[in-house]
């Protein structure tokens, strides 16, 4: 999911079901084209599995953020209340651990949930200065779209826009970055 | 994905074999025998902690009363409880511990199916026999409940002692008899049997209901059912809360807590979950539930995942909030449980953190794990008996206290309730085709996945 290569020509085809592009998607890479993307107005089950994307590492992503966030409570009140200025509360322990659980809990979520929106912006190009790819307004709406980049395929356009057409792409149309 | 499944056979009908019910009677005889050695051991007083007696006095109650409730009479009366101790009352304790464990494992049974009816999932349809099968327990159980008040009453529960509520008497307990307009033996008594009724009446009705619905087909059953469940769950609303107070929390009866009936009810509901779940993947090792997929293991993970954390978070909001507050009748309790009676509480204390908690947090957090069966299996035994030292940790103090222990009569009081369980919820299994065939909700189900 580069978006970066400047001048990428991209084949498009357009589809008007979703059953007929995830039966598609199947028929396209056997026919041995690489495919760089499908857009889909809603999800679609099995989408990701017959498009072949790797299991997303989100989740290992989200961990190290809440560990992040965990720690970083751990040592901001064993700083503030147990070693720098110890202070007695309570005729409890100066760095009463307990106490803290609640604030610890809530920076291991903000900083998971910050770290995620962070993280779905970098991986989806969404930066505020970067232009977003936008192969067919009509994904967002009622068409099923299925991207190929020219670049990183060895058939050629027109053997391409054949494959597609056959897998049931009602429009095959070229777009270029 | 979905359409690559093909939808296995639908007829499948459990079998009691003569050889799991060899192994359950040879599980309920060896608990028999072990009761026997543990009770012979606690009659000769062996194997309990009567070292710690001599301390008790000075460290349970010196620490619980931490200072300024030194003199604070009444904790340490409520806690020194029983004047009079009988190795049989650690007998009745071990058989309370696994009533109310085994009464929870089975009322969860008809908590799961109501909630899936009222919010008309689908997922679930595919195993609904299994959490159908455990409320079935509910009378073994409440029967035991009565006998074990009614032999042992005077020595689980502080409260039924008459000198308490005598004015001027020298049992007098200002605090106890504030509170017998509610903890009164006949209302006690009432309570109990309106609890164990009330929840297997309802679950008798929807039970008829799913079995015909398999003959008849239809949604008429279908619809039946969620009223019933509604019914349930307004019935299970208050009673789960009550229930907790009156099984548990009456038994420390100066001690009270705004959060028990939640966290006894997240207690039993994730043992429930782990129960369902376990049943689920051995059926399925057994070569049963073909239809059960890994999406179906996957979402039970995630139940139980989401319930473990649950339990922690009731957990931890009691305890944080009497650990804060501080005050001596509040933190008494914990005191007991984690420094009294000579220490004998802080392991199963910490041991129940763990297992609760801790150790299934991690070990379900990744999507593999709540898909491999010998991973949920590994977590599912965790939580189970985490959760039993969970009701261990919440009964023993306030009963046996200085005379508690872990023993051959524990270990074996479990085995007798486990394997008299298993028997119950067999029986249920082969009363009906294993996977509800004629269910509204099937198809979504044989096609669950995500």
């Amino acid at each position: 999911m580069s978006h970066h290569n400047d001048s990428a020509k991209f084949l498009v085809g357009v589809y008007d079901d979703d059953e007929v592009v995830l039966k598609a998607v199947t028929e396209v890479k056997s026919a041995g084209v690489r495919i760089h993307e499908v857009y889909t107005p809603f999800p679609i089950h099995g989408l990701d599995v017959a498009l072949g994307h790797p299991r997303t590492r989100i989740g290992i992503a989200a961990f190290l953020f809440g560990l992040t966030g965990f720690l970083c409570m751990v040592s901001l009140t064993y700083y503030t209340m147990g070693s720098d200025w110890p202070m007695v509360i309570g005729g409890k322990d100066n760095y009463a651990y307990p106490a803290y659980v609640p604030v610890m809990f809530e920076l291991t979520v903000l900083f998971t949930a910050l770290g995620m929106v962070g993280t779905f912006l970098v991986s989806n190009g969404l930066g505020p200065t970067t232009k977003p790819l936008m192969f067919d307004l009509r994904s967002t709406d009622n068409k099923f779209v299925m991207a190929i980049d020219l670049g990183k395929n060895k058939k050629s356009e027109a053997e391409i826009a054949t494959v597609l057409r056959a897998s049931g792409a009602a429009e095959v149309n070229v777009k270029q970055f | 994905m979905a359409h690559t499944h093909s939808i296995p056979s639908l007829d499948e009908q459990f079998e009691f074999t003569a050889e799991s019910k060899r192994r359950l009677t040879i599980g309920i005889v060896a608990g028999v025998v072990l009761v026997g050695i543990g009770a012979y051991l606690a009659a000769k007083g062996i194997g309990g902690h009567e070292h710690a007696e001599a301390a008790h006095g000075a460290a349970a109650h010196g620490e619980a009363a931490h200072g300024a409730a030194a003199a604070h009479g009444e904790a340490a009366h409520a806690a020194g409880g029983h004047h009079e101790y009988k190795w049989t009352t650690r007998l009745w304790a071990n058989v309370w511990v696994n009533t109310i464990y085994f009464t929870g494992a089975a009322v969860i049974g008809m908590f799961f199916i109501a909630y899936n009816y009222l919010a008309q999932a689908g997922w679930s349809a595919v195993f609904k026999r299994i959490p159908e099968a455990l409320p079935a327990f509910l009378p073994i159980a409440g029967v035991i409940a009565l006998i074990t008040f009614f032999v042992a009453g005077h020595d689980l529960f502080h409260w039924t002692h008459e000198g308490l509520y005598e004015v001027g008497g020298p049992e007098y307990d200002p605090i106890i008899a504030g509170k017998s307009g509610f903890l009164n033996t006949p209302f006690f008594l009432i309570r109990v049997v309106f609890y164990f009724a009330s929840w297997y009446l309802l679950w008798r009705v929807v039970r008829k209901y799913s079995l015909q619905e398999d003959l008849e087909g239809g949604t008429e059953y279908y619809e039946k059912s969620i009223k019933y469940s509604t019914a349930f769950l307004v019935v299970f609303a208050v009673t789960s809360s009550t229930s907790a107070w009156d099984l548990i929390m009456s038994i420390d009866t100066h001690w009270f807590s705004t959060m028990f009936g939640w966290y006894t009810l997240a207690s039993w509901h994730v043992t429930g979950l782990a129960i369902i779940t376990l049943i689920v993947v051995s059926l399925k090792e057994q070569g049963y539930l073909k239809a059960v997929n890994d999406s179906h293991l996957h979402d039970l993970g995630k139940f139980m995942f989401a319930f473990t954390i649950f339990w922690a978070y009731v957990w931890f909001a009691q305890f944080m909030l009497i650990y804060y507050a501080n005050l001596p009748e509040e933190t008494i309790y914990y005191r007991e449980r984690f420094s009294g009676y000579g220490g004998i509480y802080k392991v199963p204390f910490w041991v129940n953190l763990f297992l609760c908690f801790v150790f299934p947090f991690l070990v379900l957090m990744t999507r593999d794990a709540k898909r491999t069966p010998i991973i949920l299996k590994i977590a599912c035994w965790g939580i189970l008996i985490g959760h039993y030292f969970d009701f261990y940790n919440n009964i023993m103090p306030g009963t046996v206290g200085e005379h508690g222990g872990w023993g051959p009569m524990e270990f074996g009081m479990i085995l007798i309730f486990a394997c008299a369980f298993i028997w119950s919820v067999s029986i249920q299994l082969t009363k009906a085709n294993l996977i509800p065939k004629n269910h509204p909700m099937l198809e979504e189900s044989l096609h669950h996945d995500i």
